[in-house]
């Protein structure tokens, strides 16, 4: 049942939401704009005896998340953009040695030192590798503060139970905003038991060894191709995503994170004036919705489709896979820190119209 | 018949894939000597690094990660910071700690963490085929430094033991050798030393061992010793830079603040 709401913001929620599942181990360095996820857990996880460390950088934090995760605990770091790819090498090892971690990304505009607003231009690098190898992360877009929470939690969730890494991509705007949340009694945590991970012998008669090196080729193929079967299987179950509207739109929005919600007021607005809008909104970015886009664009009534980023485009090449040809993506995206107003969406949805796409 | 010898039980029975001539073998064998004697072998969780020692764990017969290259003393801090009450080693080379991990090794000091690092230091890298090390002596021939360490050129040895024992955070420090009885013996108290100051609780430790690297040094292995003994020694001179004063029979269990 749910508890009364209170009023939070992004980035302390996600905090919250990940002590609440059990985490005990958070490992950061500080930047601009997840700021208050450290700040909350450098006060919380101390007063609750969990482990706050504030490491020397990016990369050692994401180390003693590797440390962490390799002796069975529940662990986390979070940044930034500029500080993620610091992180894609024990990111890269992580997928490696299959261990269970959670990494937010509250994302913000680059490249390089780029800007500290909101921006979508890590798709690429969080959906498609970032690092070196043959590799997934699970990859969950919440839009709101509320899905912050209990997204947070369902990360730890999807990480055990895989033996991967889940990230947690936000932006600038959802991480600063305040929304009011309501906190579960219970959270539901699923145990997972871990008897490879190194925590000493005991009474093993056996070591264990949590590594990502297989220096016989035949050996190192034979992993690749395990991680391929269980990269499948997530994809085969665990895609989230919501649909809006589909039945009857002429044009189809693709959007996901802040940028979904401007967009489901752009289809408000675009009812009023008789234009039928509707959306889908990736909830994973990995494993990627293309089933249903790939569903949607076969509909008769769906004439185009509008992929909306903060971006110069990214996300859009996945819908484009999708959608093979059946139907045409158009593209608009804002960058720099900047969001697309209502208006400019609308006037793309009828430039589409007007073009004779529909 | 009595036992007069057998093979540590803190090993594994898998053969060294270590060149012959090589000081890893006997430093495996007495950090492994340790753990038993210590009784700790089924508490200890080890790190490997990344150069020759990448798979020591398929020799030290306690639990093991294995850790990207240089990061070996972050992984650490995260498997201790989550398992206050076991021993964790690193267990890292000289290119690893001293260049790609000065600070993951500088800064788990400066905190204090309660870990141990061997820290193997034969002045090359070993595995990547003998390239100059920040350990690499003046004059010293590598195959990136193919006339000689140039000071004006390349810059002056690390001297790590020196540098870490300068940080409050650690509180044990000890450099050795492994060129005769007597040394290998002084160094098995030096490493038992670090693990009892780690169980006790006290900070960081440190041992540094001087080792040989035949095959990339170009020396047959008895010369390679007499050379460690007249070159490395004197940029690396033997001893306990902290904590010479701590008495490992009366180390009293430091409680958590």
């Amino acid at each position: 049942m749910a508890q009364k709401r209170v009023l939070m913001k992004g980035n302390e929620v996600i905090a919250e939401a990940a002590i609440r599942a059990g985490c005990r181990n958070y490992f950061g360095y500080p930047i601009t704009p997840q700021t208050e996820v450290m700040h909350y857990m450098a006060k919380k996880m101390v007063q609750i005896g969990g482990n706050f460390v504030q490491a020397e950088s990016e990369v050692s934090a994401i180390n003693m998340v590797y440390g962490a995760a390799a002796a069975g605990a529940r662990a986390m770091t979070s940044s930034s953009s500029p500080g993620i790819s610091l992180k894609q090498e024990g990111i890269s090892y992580i997928a490696g040695a299959e261990l269970p971690a959670v990494v937010v990304n509250i994302v913000r505009a680059g490249p390089g030192l780029g800007g500290i607003l909101p921006a979508q231009s890590d798709y690429f690098q969080a959906v498609k590798g970032g690092g070196h190898g043959d590799y997934r992360n699970i990859v969950i877009a919440p839009a709101s503060v509320q899905e912050l929470y209990e997204m947070t939690v369902e990360a730890f969730n999807l990480a055990d139970k895989y033996r991967m890494l889940a990230m947690i991509m936000g932006d600038g705007t959802l991480g600063q905003m305040m929304e009011p949340v309501a906190f579960r009694d219970e959270e539901p945590i699923e145990k997972i038991e871990k008897p490879w991970a190194a925590v000493g012998r005991g009474g093993r008669d056996f070591h264990n060894t949590v590594t990502s090196i297989y220096i016989d080729p035949d050996d190192l193929e034979a992993k690749n191709k395990e991680l391929s079967e269980k990269y499948a299987y997530i994809q085969e179950n665990e895609v989230r995503y919501e649909e809006i509207g589909t039945d009857d739109a002429e044009v189809v929005l693709v959007a996901y994170s802040t940028c979904s919600r401007i967009c489901k007021n752009v289809i408000k607005q675009a009812a009023e004036m008789g234009i039928k809008v509707g959306m889908i909104r990736p909830i994973t970015l990995w494993p990627f919705p293309s089933k249903i886009i790939s569903e949607v664009a076969d509909k008769p009534n769906v004439k185009a489709f509008l992929d909306v980023e903060l971006s110069q485009g990214q996300m859009v090449e996945d819908v484009r896979l999708a959608v093979l040809g059946k139907k045409p993506v158009h593209f608009y995206g804002r960058n720099g820190g900047n969001l697309p107003t209502q208006k400019e969406i609308l006037d793309e949805i009828i430039k589409i119209r007007e073009g004779g796409n529909v | 018949m009595a036992v007069v010898f057998e093979p540590t039980k803190g090993l594994t029975s898998k053969p060294f894939h270590y060149c012959p001539g090589c000081t890893h073998g006997i430093i495996h064998r007495i950090i492994a000597e340790s753990m038993v004697e210590l009784g700790i072998l089924e508490n200890t969780v080890s790190v490997a690094s990344v150069g020759c020692t990448y798979n020591s764990y398929d020799y030290f017969a306690c639990d093991a990660v294995q850790a990207a290259h240089g990061r070996a003393p972050a992984v650490a801090t995260g498997i201790k910071r989550s398992l206050k009450d076991k021993v964790v080693f690193t267990y890292q080379g000289d290119g690893d700690l001293a260049s790609i991990g000065t600070a993951e090794i500088v800064h788990a000091a400066a905190r204090g963490e309660k870990i141990t690092t061997f820290f193997v230091n034969n002045a090359v890298y070993g595995m990547t085929s003998g390239q100059m090390a920040p350990t690499t002596l003046l004059g010293q021939v590598t195959t990136t430094s193919p006339f000689g360490r140039d000071a004006s050129y390349q810059g002056y040895p690390i001297n790590v033991s020196e540098l870490i024992s300068n940080l409050t955070g650690a509180v044990y420090v000890e450099r050795v050798c492994l060129t005769d009885y007597k040394n290998i013996m002084n160094a098995k108290k030096a490493v038992k030393k670090a693990l009892q100051i780690q169980m006790a609780g006290l900070g960081f430790t440190m041992v540094e061992f001087l080792s040989t690297c035949p095959t990339n040094w170009g020396k047959e292995p008895v010369e390679a010793m007499e050379w460690l003994k007249e070159k490395m020694i004197p940029q690396y001179p033997l001893g306990c830079f902290k904590g010479a004063d701590i008495d490992v029979n009366n180390l009293a269990k430091k409680e958590e603040a």
